[in-house]
């Protein structure tokens, strides 16, 4: 599990230099709407938690980008967290994660 | 009095009428939650009209509403902790209050006395007086060593209680409110894991608890309860993979035709059909996507039912004399939530991407009206009023 998580990872760090400039505003807006209404159904529109915990700046300061990107697009295993590859890329979801990151309006 | 003054007061009396507007009823009323401007549009289903907008209810993410026993008023939950009371009539908030930092729902006692709003921090139940909304109980939803759970499937049941589901507890509370002063709280273990939602029949009897941790539904029958919460519907989805799962299902009134239940299915593409005689699965039925609500038109005779995240721009009808389905229906992206006129002849839709709240006409499926929302999501009519559990 571990080793597959770093494998994982790595992949992510290395598909993601291709990155924000390739996503189109349109798809960023797409994106951030995903984020609010849909992350948002277990998150809280304004992702301080539901059924789901926290997502704010200060519950995540701990947490790497990597880790972040990897939890939305593969989801966590033994919690309701689905993946969320199906919808989008890697860099798309670790550009969501940037943005998670430093806290969405 | 003299008679300058007698002469103001004819004048203001002959002016009043046109300043206080027209008497209106509240039977045919109703309001829209638009989530993300913390706002209600107030409906009205004899013209299917916006008459207008109440604003500064906070983060209605999730928001549900309920109403007092004369429809006047309506008791607005918010997701960041807001209890709001709102006039229907005069559009205008008329008491607030934020009781906890993150809720997800509520209900009002059977005798309208009393509003319960179920909390994820700090988990557990508040109590407020219907009237003032001051505070009248508050109920930590302890367990283990010192824990709290978040607090689901609120409802109110006959005999001034409330009941609800602790999410990380597994556990499903009866607190009987007859003396608010003390609350008499009964706590039945074990009844399953994450219990998400719960529903009660509109008869007051059953309580049933979707768990989303594990197969089958928490059954507690409350003209026994003294018999204990039993698991029904124990093999559904055994040893099958489950999908997974973009919007938890919701389980709010009950879809019921004849004997048979009809309720969402966790991680499939189906809908459950359990007879309510011996509480077996009797069937299932495969539809577009994961449902989110499952609703039966108020005679019974269709089952109405919207779909998670990616499936969410689609309505699906089942006949429920065949268990067929009937129409397909695609309002648009972000499918919220269905409510029913009361006699089932209209149904409104909102959708949440596209920013409209539509009407339909159950019997031909023709879009009635189509008017602009700002992310709508939940529906709320004021006949709710009068039925236990709404």
């Amino acid at each position: 599990m571990k080793r597959t998580a770093l494998i994982v990872l790595s992949l992510i760090s290395s598909a993601q230099i291709a990155l924000a400039s390739d996503i189109s505003s349109v798809r960023k807006s797409e994106l951030l709407n995903l984020l609010k209404h849909d992350c948002g159904s277990c998150h809280g529109l304004s992702l301080k938690g539901g059924l789901g915990p926290a997502l704010t700046p200060d519950v995540l300061r701990q947490k790497p980008i990597e880790y972040i990107t990897a939890t939305i697009l593969y989801g966590r295993s033994g919690t309701p967290m689905p993946p969320w590859r199906p919808f989008m890329s890697e860099g798309e979801a670790n550009w969501l994660a940037q943005r998670i990151k430093e806290g969405v309006q | 009095m003299s008679r300058r003054l007698i002469l103001l007061l004819l004048m203001l009396i002959a002016a009043a009428p046109i300043e206080a507007g027209e008497l209106r009823g509240t039977g045919d009323l109703g309001v829209v939650v638009e989530r993300a401007k913390g706002s209600l549009q107030v409906i009205e289903t004899s013209g299917n009209s916006v008459l207008g907008r109440i604003d500064g209810l906070g983060d209605l993410s999730h928001a549900s509403v309920v109403f007092s026993r004369d429809e006047r008023y309506a008791y607005v939950f918010g997701r960041d902790g807001g209890l709001t009371k709102v006039d229907v009539l005069e559009h205008r908030v008329v008491a607030r209050v934020i009781q906890s930092g993150n809720s997800i729902g509520g209900a009002i006692s059977q005798d309208g006395r009393l509003i319960a709003v179920s909390n994820y921090e700090p988990g557990g139940v508040r109590i407020f007086d219907a009237e003032t909304l001051d505070p009248v109980a508050d109920i930590p939803a302890v367990y283990g060593a010192n824990l709290q759970s978040k607090v689901v499937g609120l409802v109110d049941a006959p005999g001034n209680r409330f009941i609800f589901s602790l999410w990380d507890a597994g556990e499903i509370w009866s607190v009987e409110m007859s003396d608010p002063e003390n609350p008499v709280i009964t706590k039945y273990r074990d009844v399953g894991k994450n219990p998400y939602d719960a529903l009660i029949t509109p008869d007051g009897r059953y309580y049933i608890a979707g768990l989303y941790g594990e197969d089958g539904l928490a059954l507690l029958d409350l003209w026994y309860p003294e018999r204990g919460v039993k698991r029904i519907l124990n093999d559904y989805g055994k040893g099958e993979q489950k999908l997974p799962v973009y919007k938890m299902p919701h389980l709010e009134g009950w879809a019921k035709a004849g004997r048979h239940l009809f309720i969402p299915a966790v991680g499939q593409h189906q809908v459950l059909v359990v007879d309510t005689d011996n509480w077996q699965e009797t069937g299932r039925l495969d539809v577009h996507g994961q449902p989110v609500f499952v609703m039966a038109r108020p005679d019974g005779r269709q089952i109405w039912v919207n779909f998670a995240f990616p499936y969410n721009d689609t309505i699906q009808v089942i006949d429920t004399r065949d268990l067929k389905l009937v129409e397909t229906l695609k309002p648009g992206k972000g499918v919220l939530h269905m409510e029913f006129e009361p006699r089932g002849g209209e149904v409104w839709v909102s959708v949440r991407d596209i920013d409209r709240l539509q009407v339909y006409d159950t019997s031909d499926f023709k879009m009635l009206a189509d008017q602009p929302a700002e992310k709508p999501s939940g529906i709320f009519l004021s006949a709710r009023a009068h039925r236990t559990g709404l």
